[in-house]
């Protein structure tokens, strides 16, 4: 091509330019038109190619020309993409909205904070191993207490104030006062060894109000294996405690007494709020009470048919609501069963 | 239990700081819930004497007192009215602080001065008795300050006693666990027996029932009875109990020390002055010491005079006409061992729990008893002049030896994962007193009888780990070989439930499983249920049958707080009557959700009351989350709900439950907000239910047709069965079939209803030709029309 076609070209080419970019609906389009009029198979691109060709003399026209075509239509490009990005206001002004809008659709709602508490505590144990145990609410004396070594005229019965129901003999069946009862039916049931969690709802003879409620939720744990040992149990709430509240949170045991355990403990864990240090909430010991645990108690395990010289184990459980209420400072436990969507809502 | 750290070092020398001594006992289970200081906050209150007491001249209630408290004269306006001249009390003059941060200053009561104030036990932080002003011993130096006085700069731990541990509910038990933990010498002093000058008789002592009572010491004397010195009294306010007199103090003093409660009959108002112990009879009566008149039965056993006259219900509280009393000149003194149980037993029934009852019912030492009387004769003789008549009878036929354990060190280091020899072993059990033989590797224990509690190896094994230190053993973490960790297909069903719920923009409420009559009633059903025998109030009387009511109450909350719009759901267990031969109620997990208010109110755009669909939608994202191979609605009537707006909801041709609009007189009922959609499933039994088969099927790469088709059909057909029709008269080829409209109107005529249905038509291997499309759609008004009694819309 001859110098002069080639700048005929590059005017035929801007004014299709032109027209094109003007038309252009949206800036994805823009972006193409650059593509097409700018980019290395566009005509710009050819014409640059096709100057080596040509006679020295003509090279500076057609190359001022080259340049005079890509200004103009980078500039082009640049006011359509300036227009779309705000200026130009009638035809977009009408079609403006407000996207900061909260969108719609369903808000998404929330799971009790019991239920996030506990399904947290049950993908901790199933980490370790564990499988989940649940059953009953209503149970039997004998599963609430007598196969947990705590027969009918022990004084140890005091410790748990029990709410019977009219079902059978007398005092023969009654809500569970703890979780302890699916210990005794998951031995019934399996042949060690046994890894499991057990969470649910328990209950006892009191009455709702702010510190009291006839109903709460326990999560409960038992392992019986060959050779299980007290440190295994301390281990165990030890990495339970790290695992939940963090690096650097530690359990401590001190001796304590339940009928189904032997030896018996209750634990602490490092005060989440000052972390060791003392404060109000931990009354300055720099621990919270958290839990009972302890050996299974021989009597136990010839209740459910296990031998004890075969099998040892442990125990641990503790409140599921006690939990929440340290870990997110809620004072009355009343707030659990009211169900205010202000309260659900937080969490 | 209340332990003065100055009580404890009479038995163990114990340096420590209040803080080390409370982590020493927290360490070996004996918890300590406080300590106290009582005299932290009290200075500059000191020993006065009052000199005169006379009428305020403008208050009937109020007098002037004038003291003397050593170092000059003051007068007080006083409230009490128990003062006397003579009286040795604690004054607190201006600048005197008490405990709550009260500093006195000079004012005027009632026109007249008053310098300062004197004090009852309760101001100086004893106890809780508001009465009178507080009365020291005569001895008291004036102007001395009154925490030396009463024993105020002690430091008190009040301990959290578990109930296998009767020994440690005594001073001297405490003293032993603490004294080994902290490796300091523990000795007890032991009183003498009284020897008496021979001159006196023994009292006669019958004991009918061994079993129950196998050990009874009576000790006679004589007494004088008066105020306890001040040293007496302030170790017994201390201790939490009220000072009455020197012999019962004694008798309150001994038990505190050493476990073992004590009785002090009027030996002059028993018949025939001995003692007979049996059993009640079937409907005998009794006053007790608190005035009331209690029925007994064979189960209880009464310490009874030589006369056969009820005394005392044993072991738990003294009958009142052979009480003590300012005049008593020669008392009885019961010591003794009672069968835990029948205590226990005894306790319980008449509701009566002692300091007394509380030791017998758990095991006091049956080998102590008679160093507690002859401590209590001891203890007699220096504060209310007492002496024994002599050594006194000691009815115990057969005596209680200690218990003879076997300790493996093996078992041992095999349950607390350490490695302890024989030896090592061996001396922490000999800390607390308790004898070991050597056989072989292992222990041959002999138990005290103070320690009831330990029975076998393992009460020993807790023994060792508790000495040793329950934070001193190396730990680890078991970790399971045979199973892996993971929870049931049930369980993770569940989960996606909620999770689905929740994403439908429901929240989990928990309500409580108990109910009331009335909370069933009031929301439409029965009120019937399984009955708590002991409920604490008729509003937790009843174990819930269903969620809803529960769930509606929640309901009702929020909108009494402002928030009428809410959208609620539970999860948890009702209790039908047991079936067949059960003992155990049916009990089900349920799961329930309401709605209600208005739907869409959270954003902006259009708000609407919530009706039935937006429920049978949440349903709906249930049975999607499930998987549910067969999920359909039924249009019934269910109580509760709207008869008119209800259905049920079958899975696999079994009923699971009932959704629709809550009926508007339960509404009225519970004060709800209007509208309110509810319903209530058989959770647990949807989780088992069968679940959609899961195979691929490849998509047309064909084009679809889509056709719209409006029907008039007869209110009461289910567009449900409509659409049912269409799929099946279009089969294989409908790819989808939407109802997009549904109205009534004038035009239609009553009773009818238009249903407008998209269907989209696709084969998998060619494009639908025109004709075969016009076939399609003659196929599917055929049917609808045929099935349901429809007519095609124009």
């Amino acid at each position: 091509m001859t110098a002069s076609d080639l700048i005929a070209r590059l005017d035929a080419e801007r004014g299709a330019a032109d027209e094109a970019i003007r038309a252009a609906r949206s800036a994805a389009e823009v972006e193409e038109l650059d593509r097409r009029f700018l980019g290395k198979a566009s005509v710009a691109a050819s014409v640059k190619e096709q100057i080596k060709g040509l006679d020295t003399a003509d090279r500076p026209g057609v190359g001022k020309a080259l340049n005079e075509f890509r200004t103009a239509v980078e500039a082009l490009l640049q006011g359509e993409r300036e227009r779309r990005a705000g200026g130009d206001g009638d035809r977009l002004g009408s079609e403006r909205i407000d996207v900061t809008l909260p969108g719609r659709g369903p808000t998404r709602g929330h799971l009790h904070l019991v239920t996030q508490v506990q399904r947290e505590l049950e993908d901790l144990f199933v980490g370790f191993g564990y499988r989940v145990a649940e059953g009953p609410e209503v149970e039997t004396d004998w599963n609430n207490f007598g196969a947990l070594n705590i027969p009918e005229a022990h004084p140890a019965r005091s410790m748990w104030d029990t709410l019977y129901v009219r079902l059978g003999e007398p005092e023969q069946v009654l809500l569970r006062t703890h979780t302890s009862p699916m210990q005794i039916r998951v031995m019934q049931a399996q042949e060690p060894p046994v890894y499991i969690v057990m969470p649910g709802r328990c209950y006892r003879k009191e009455t709702l109000d702010a510190r009291h409620s006839p109903m709460f939720h326990q999560i409960e744990g038992l392992v019986v294996d060959r050779g299980i040992t007290f440190g295994d149990l301390a281990g165990t709430i030890e990495a339970f405690t790290e695992a939940y509240f963090g690096a650097g949170h530690h359990a401590r045991l001190r001796p304590s007494y339940f009928p189904f355990t032997e030896p018996s403990a209750e634990f602490e864990v490092t005060c989440i709020f000052c972390e060791g240090s003392g404060c109000g909430t931990c009354s300055q010991s720099g621990w919270i009470e958290l839990g009972g645990c302890g050996m299974v108690d021989p009597n136990v395990f010839t209740a459910v048919g296990y031998d004890p010289e075969e099998w040892s184990g442990f125990a641990f459980g503790f409140g599921l609501e006690r939990m929440a209420m340290i870990r997110f400072g809620i004072d009355h436990i009343k707030t659990f069963y009211e169900n205010d969507v202000r309260f659900l809502s937080q969490f | 239990m209340r332990v003065p750290l100055s009580w404890i070092r009479e038995f163990a020398p114990v340096e420590a700081a209040p803080s080390a001594v409370a982590d020493a006992l927290n360490e070996i289970g004996l918890i300590v819930d406080a300590i106290e200081a009582p005299g932290r906050d009290i200075g500059g209150v000191v020993v006065a004497r009052v000199l005169e007491v006379v009428d305020h001249p403008d208050a009937d209630k109020l007098t002037l007192v004038d003291v003397d408290f050593g170092q000059g004269q003051s007068r007080v306006v006083c409230g009490a009215r128990n003062l006397a001249p003579g009286d040795v009390v604690p004054y607190a003059p201006p600048g005197a602080t008490l405990p709550g941060g009260l500093k006195l200053e000079r004012r005027k009561i009632r026109g007249q001065e008053s310098d300062g104030m004197l004090c009852s036990a309760a101001e100086l932080g004893l106890g809780d008795d508001h009465t009178g002003i507080l009365h020291l011993g005569p001895s008291a130096p004036l102007g001395g300050d009154v925490r030396e006085v009463l024993g105020l700069d002690d430091v008190v731990f009040e301990l959290d006693i578990t109930p296998n541990r009767p020994d440690a509910m005594s001073v001297v038990g405490v003293a032993r666990d603490l004294a080994a933990k902290l490796a300091v010498p523990f000795t007890v002093p032991v009183p003498a027996t009284p020897a008496g000058d021979g001159t006196s008789a023994p009292a006669e002592v019958e004991v009918v029932d061994a079993v129950r009572c196998p050990r009874y010491v009576a000790m006679t004397g004589s007494v004088a009875v008066g105020e306890s010195p001040t040293w007496l009294a302030n170790r017994l306010t201390l201790a939490g109990l009220r000072p009455i007199s020197n012999v019962v103090d004694v008798t309150n003093y001994v038990l505190l020390e050493r476990g073992q409660p004590l009785h002090a009959f009027d030996q002059g108002l028993l018949g025939g002055g001995g003692i007979r112990v049996r059993v009640a009879e079937d409907g005998e009566r009794i006053t007790t010491l608190d005035g009331v008149e209690r029925e007994l039965t064979r189960e209880d056993l009464l310490i009874c005079d030589a006369a056969d006259a009820p005394q005392a219900i044993a072991g738990v509280m003294g009958g009142a006409t052979s009480e003590v009393h300012s005049a008593t000149a020669r008392v009885l003194l019961e010591s003794a061992y009672f069968a835990p149980e029948g205590i226990l037993r005894t306790s319980k029934r008449l509701g009566l729990r002692t300091e007394s009852s509380a030791r017998f019912e758990r095991g006091v030492d049956p080998n102590g008893v008679l160093t507690a009387a002859d401590r209590a004769w001891e203890l007699l003789a220096e504060t209310a002049g007492g002496t024994a008549d002599g050594p006194g009878v000691d009815a115990y036929p057969e005596p209680i030896g200690p218990a003879r354990i076997t300790l493996r060190t093996d078992r041992v280091n095999h349950l607390l994962g350490t490695t302890l020899t024989r030896d090592e072993i061996a001396t922490h059990l000999r800390a607390i007193e308790l004898d070991t033989g050597v056989v072989g590797n292992d222990l041959d224990v002999a138990v005290p009888t103070f320690r009831p509690d330990l029975e076998r190896e393992v009460d020993l094994v807790e023994e060792v780990a508790r000495l040793h230190g329950y934070n001193r053993f190396p730990r680890s973490l078991p970790r399971p070989t045979t199973q892996v960790g993971a929870l049931t297909p049930q369980q993770v069903a569940r989960r996606r439930v909620c999770d689905a719920l929740v994403g439908r923009g429901l929240s989990e409420a928990m309500t409580l499983s108990l109910v009331s009559p009335s909370d069933l009633s009031k929301a439409g059903l029965p009120a019937v249920g399984i009955e708590v025998e002991n409920p604490l109030r008729v509003e937790e009387s009843l174990l819930r049958t269903a969620l809803l009511p529960g769930l509606l109450r929640s309901v009702a909350f929020n909108a009494s707080h402002g928030l009428p719009s809410v959208s609620l759901f539970e999860v948890g267990h009702v209790f039908l009557a047991p079936t067949g031969d059960d003992l155990l109620p049916d009990e089900r997990e349920h799961l329930a959700a309401a709605l209600s208010g208005a739907a869409g109110a959270e954003v902006h755009g259009e708000e609407r009351p919530v009706d039935t669909h937006d429920v049978v939608g949440v349903l709906e994202a249930i049975a999607a989350a499930l998987d549910l191979e067969a999920f359909t609605l039924q249009p019934a009537t269910r109580p509760g709900l709207h008869p008119a707006r209800c259905a049920a909801v079958y899975v696999e041709d079994r009923e699971v439950g009932a959704v629709g609009e809550v009926d508007p007189e339960v509404v009225a009922r519970i004060e709800l907000p209007l509208p309110v959609v509810a319903f209530e499933l058989d959770l647990g039994w949807c989780l088992t239910a069968t679940k959609r088969v899961r195979r691929f099927a490849e998509p047309s790469r064909y084009p679809a047709s889509t056709i719209d088709l409006a029907f008039s059909v007869p209110a009461d057909v289910p567009a449900r069965a409509v659409r049912g029709t269409l799929m099946a008269a279009a089969d294989p080829l409908a790819e989808a079939v939407e109802l997009f409209d549904v109205f009534r109107s004038d035009a239609l005529g009553a009773g009818q209803v238009s249903l407008a249905f998209r269907l989209r038509f696709r084969a998998p291997d060619r494009t639908l030709t025109d004709s075969e499309v016009g076939e399609i759609r003659q196929a599917c008004i055929a049917a609808v029309e045929r099935t349901h009694g429809a007519t095609l819309r124009g």
